[in-house]
């Protein structure tokens, strides 16, 4: 690791200013992605600001219609939410299979949508069920917040302050996990929303990070069943392919893991 | 046996220490005025070194030195040597190319060592270290066995042209071949064993002290054999006489066979610490670990067994090619040969083997022994070869294995090996009532029932361990004896230190070694230290690896307490006033049988000390040593058999049961034993399932983390059921026969062989991944 100057703002004001003065600045959350990268001397940001203490950042709420959770909530207080299971069980199960214990008790799920890993779980629920991201600046539509491999809407110095998820119908999510790193491989979530719309979110599969799956979707609204998808070919296009799973086995997890999903929704 | 005796499970002593974070790895030692290192490494596979400006480095703040590969040979620093000769099937030998410590002119791995920065942190050092400027010319690269022996390939050394090494064979060809054309059945495979990553839990470190005063050098370095290192080190490496130079290995964080190697790092701690007149530590963190430790296994093999009409095995003929990396690792080249080649008659009886072995040079890092060390290669090529032969034939695997299992002992194998002992259709028997295999096809009918892929899968492996005998080693090109020392020294006041050659990096010396002396003398374990890993403090011992630290260090152990007590008697009787024969050992006394005459064993030993009543001409002193060399290889065997069921969606494999029924002989700590077939297994299913390093075609490591390279975690594995057969060991005084490597070596084949029988298609490679399983159901 180099040499950094470490901060710990009280409020998402004060980072942003901390961020706006620090020549290379990067704000840290749970540091699960940020540290591992400086530590391999990979990042070398001049100042680290930690949002992970602030708690403007920190906490759920659920509503009738939404799930909204605060940047800097961990994975494993998303899994274990009472309120957030019953509302969206897909979600808290979706937090639950992140990583080890370890990992889910740091990760952030502000950290994990800024950082778009494209195996990340996190960015397939916020596409899927059409979630809508608020930051220190603005409100993005999940649609338009992903940009492609570790890319997103974010500006520069802009803080994800946190993320709300609309209360589907009903919402499934099934992952194939990578075998050494154990982020998906493959992963598929499948949402029927409350107006009966259909939306679906594959993870680690495409070339160009989390997207939405069409053909599953049409097949899914005209008829809300695992088997309604047997006939269904996923194209192997785009995909990734690398040692752990080439992009025609890729393919066929997509309708696989979204076979498997949708069985999990109901 | 007693409570702490020979065969009771005893709680491990040394895990107090571990688990409450109170072990001394070599990270954790720390010297006056100690400085740290940082190697520059090659990012190319092979490349010229046209220059390298240190100039910039050496001004960055807290260098203290920064040292090339060109000082190292200016030095005369020996380069690395490898310990066994290997001969060509013409006669010629190996082809061994120049291995310095830091490259002076040509890289030939990705992670090869060009220059060192000495600093006085770590951070100071890593700091510099980026700043040394090396400017390579890039050659093309052989990455791999098939790259490396196409027409035309890049050349690594000139020594060996073809990058071939050596091209060996043992058995008779003639024979062989003759038995394949008269043969009723033939069974082929081509095979992959696919290349390892030891991963030892305690990366490699070395820390070097060197005081001018005395010209000595201290050397604390991650070692399963600090004797042979310091022997390396000073007769081959020029950097210190042996008596000038103390190597100690501390706790040792695990090994596998990784650790039993002199690297470039410790060699260059040492030459560097003169350098600078400086202490110098070099820990090396998971990356180093991945691009520098020695891999395991990387065998492309055709094999081919020859049946007669009844099914009986008449001939196998086998043609491996063995990747050695890019230099000759200490042991390589009899990995690959001799504890390969020479188990391929696995537990059968075979009339003909024929095998060639063709080990050869290519741009990654050096390959050499990981847990198992050529058995598992051997195992694997004969078991898939069985159970693909009974699938051909239509017969039972457990059926085929059993009509051509040896039964009489002692059996000669066409290649070397003469087994002394064993009963292959017991652990067979036991294994399968253990998994009721009769019961397998019902299970299989009903997992179909419910769409699931069920499989069964047989692994009968034999090993060769306790190695080994000196005079047959050496006949073989070993450069050195495998036996073993020992000294046991009884303190005035009774207790007793055990001085060992051999080297626990986790096997729980410790605790074994000091049963078999509560078991002999009838006192407690709390009463033995065992002593180890410091060549000032132990007579010269070979150390630990090829499964040896029962057979051969506990024999020596077993010879020199035999010494121990002869004299011990005689004092007691003299005390006692009795014949030395009338006297018996029990629960620490020395008694005179048939009477309630007795001493206790403080007493003995501290008249062996105040010496003020000795029997005339007795010496003072109870201390004795012994060098133990075995008579024989050890052969432990066994049965795996492992159940499973396969997600045709996914590929992916999922456990039902997998048990195992070993004969390792007797079993000193049976808690241990468990605990290393536990061990074993989870390597062995590794490679089955997870684990494959692998290189592109530029020589870059791909799997170069853990997030690319799958350790077996807890939840990959099933829960194991062991059982034990037993056949004693005739070869040893204690029967023994050892378990350090056994489930490596059995367990893959018991893994393919069930994923291959769930899916019905045998074309699988290792590691069977999720991807390569679901393309083998689906094409
Ligand atoms: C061993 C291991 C296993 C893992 N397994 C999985 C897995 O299975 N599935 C999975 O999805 N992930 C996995 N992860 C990643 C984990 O979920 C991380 O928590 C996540 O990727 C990043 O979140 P973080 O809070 O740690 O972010 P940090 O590392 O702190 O930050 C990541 C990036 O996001 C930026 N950032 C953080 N918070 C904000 C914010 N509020 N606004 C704007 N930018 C911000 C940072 O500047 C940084 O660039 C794993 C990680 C590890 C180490």
């Amino acid at each position: 690791m180099y040499e950094t100057i470490y901060h710990r703002p009280s409020s998402v004001d004060e980072a942003a200013a901390l961020f706006a003065k620090g020549s290379e600045a990067k704000y840290l959350s749970g540091g699960h992605t940020l540290i591992p990268v400086m530590k391999q001397r990979l990042a070398s940001p001049s100042d680290v600001i930690d949002l992970g203490k602030i708690k403007e950042l920190i906490g759920i709420d659920v509503s009738v219609d939404a799930v909204t959770i605060k940047a800097a909530t961990t994975h494993y207080d998303v899994a274990m939410n009472g309120p957030a299971q019953k509302a969206i069980p897909a979600l808290a199960h979706l937090a639950s299979l992140i990583g080890d214990p370890a990992v889910r008790h740091r990760g952030t799920i502000g950290g994990s949508i800024a950082n778009n890993d494209p195996a990340a779980d996190y960015p397939s629920a916020v596409l899927a069920l059409g979630a809508t991201v608020k930051t220190n600046k603005r409100s993005i539509s999940a649609d338009d917040f992903f940009k492609g491999l570790f890319t997103t809407a974010l500006a520069d110095g802009e803080i994800i302050t946190q993320v709300s998820f609309p209360i589907p119908a009903k919402a499934g999510y099934s992952k194939f996990p990578h075998p050494a790193s154990r982020f998906a491989l493959t992963g598929v979530f499948v949402v029927k929303t409350k107006s009966g719309d259909v939306r679906v979110a594959a993870t680690g599969a495409s070339q160009s990070g989390v997207m939405r799956v069409p053909a599953i979707e049409a097949a899914l609204k005209a008829n809300w069943s695992a088997g309604a998808l047997d006939s269904v070919k996923i194209s192997a296009d785009g995909l990734m392919s690398d040692l752990h799973g080439s992009s025609d086995y890729r393919a066929n997890l997509i309708k696989v893991m979204a076979q498997r999903a949708v069985t999990a929704a109901g | 046996m007693g409570v702490e005796g020979i065969g009771a499970s005893v709680v491990r002593k040394e895990d107090r220490r571990f688990i409450t974070g109170k072990g001394r790895y070599v990270d954790d030692i720390k010297l006056q005025g100690m400085t740290y290192a940082q190697f520059v490494r090659s990012p190319h596979a092979h490349a010229k070194v046209k220059s390298i400006d240190t100039a910039a480095a050496m001004k960055m703040p807290g260098v203290v030195g920064v040292l090339t590969g060109k000082e190292i040979v200016d030095d005369k620093v020996g380069n690395l040597i490898c310990g066994w000769a290997i001969t060509s099937k013409d006669g010629s030998p190996m082809k061994m190319g120049a291995w310095p410590a830091m490259a002076p002119e040509t890289v030939r791995f990705v992670g090869q060592a060009v220059a060192v920065v000495i600093a006085e942190t770590k951070n100071q050092a890593r700091d510099a270290a980026e700043a040394v400027v090396v400017n390579y010319e890039e050659l093309p690269a052989a990455a791999d066995i098939r790259a490396a022996i196409k027409p035309g390939a890049p050349q690594l050394h000139p020594e060996a042209p073809g990058n071939v090494i050596y091209d060996w064979t043992i058995g008779e060809e003639a024979a062989t071949d003759a038995a394949f054309k008269s043969a009723a059945n033939v069974v082929s495979l081509d095979i992959t064993n696919n290349r390892l990553v030891p991963n030892a839990m305690e990366p490699r470190a070395a820390i070097a002290e060197y005081n001018e005063a005395e010209e000595h050098f201290t050397l604390y370095t991650t070692s399963q054999n600090p004797h042979v290192a310091r022997l390396v080190l000073s007769a081959f490496y020029n950097i210190a006489p042996e008596h000038k130079l103390r190597v100690v290995a501390p706790d040792v964080g695990g090994g596998f066979g990784s650790k039993i190697f002199i690297y470039p790092e410790e060699m260059v701690a040492l030459w560097a610490s003169k350098k600078v007149r400086r202490p110098v530590k070099w820990t090396g963190d998971r990356s180093e670990a991945f691009l520098t430790d020695a891999h395991g296994r990387d065998h492309l093999t055709k094999a081919e067994m020859a049946f007669d009409k009844d099914n009986k095995v008449t001939a196998l003929r086998v043609k491996t090619y063995a990747n050695l990396g890019a230099y000759m690792s200490l042991f390589s080249s009899s990995v690959p040969t001799y504890l390969y080649a020479t188990l391929l008659s696995g537990q059968y009886n075979i009339p003909n083997i024929f095998a060639e072995v063709i080990s050869v040079y290519t741009n990654t890092v050096p390959v050499d022994a990981y847990r198992g060390a050529g058995r598992p290669e051997a195992s694997f090529v004969v078991e898939r070869l069985m159970e693909t032969a009974a699938r051909q034939l239509k017969v039972d695997p457990g059926e085929l294995r059993r009509k051509n299992f040896i039964t009489q002992f002692p059996h000669q194998t066409p290649v070397i090996m003469a087994y002394d002992v064993g009963d292959f259709g017991a652990s067979l028997d036991a294994a399968m009532k253990a998994i009721d295999y009769a019961g397998f096809p019902a299970r299989k009918a009903k997992a179909k029932s419910e769409g699931k892929l069920r499989g069964i899968g047989l692994s009968c492996y034999i090993e060769a361990c306790g190695i080994a005998p000196s005079k047959a080693v050496g006949s073989l090109g070993a450069g050195v004896g495998l036996w073993e020392s020992a000294e046991v020294r009884v303190n005035p006041v009774g207790t007793i230190e055990i001085l060992t050659g051999s080297h626990s990096h986790g096997q729980g010396h410790e605790t074994t070694f000091a049963q078999l002396v509560a078991d002999r003398l009838g006192i407690p374990i709390s009463q033995v230290q065992i002593v180890h890993g410091d060549t000032d403090k132990v007579q010269f011992g070979m150390g630990t690896y090829g499964s040896r630290s029962a057979a051969v260090g506990m024999s020596a152990i077993f010879k020199a307490m035999e010494k121990v007590e002869a004299k011990a008697k005689k004092i007691a009787a003299h005390q006692l006033e009795a014949s030395e024969g009338d006297i018996v050992i029990e629960n620490g006394e020395f008694k005179v049988t048939g009477t309630d005459k007795s001493i206790a064993l403080p007493m003995v030993a501290l008249a062996a000390y105040t010496a003020h009543n000795l029997p005339d001409g007795m010496e003072p002193g109870l201390k004795e040593g012994a060098f133990y060399d075995p008579t024989n290889f050890t052969f432990p065997a066994g049965a795996y058999i492992c159940e499973l069921e396969v997600d045709s969606g996914t590929g992916k494999t999922s456990f039902v049961n997998f048990v195992a029924a070993d004969d390792f002989g007797r079993l000193i700590n049976p808690m241990i034993v468990e605990g290393q077939v536990h061990g074993g297994l989870a390597q062995g299913i590794g490679q089955a399932l997870l684990e494959g390093a692998v290189y592109d075609s530029s020589g870059q490591l791909v799997t170069a983390s853990f997030m690319d390279y799958t350790m077996p975690r807890a939840d990959d594995l099933p829960s194991f059921k062991l059982n034990h057969t037993t056949t004693l060991c005739p070869g040893n005084p204690l029967g023994v026969k050892g378990c350090g490597e056994a489930g490596a070596i059995g367990a893959s084949a018991a893994v393919i062989n069930a994923i291959t029988d769930a899916i019905g298609n045998n074309k699988l490679e290792m590691p069977a991944t999720p991807d390569r399983v679901w393309h083998a159901i689906h094409g």
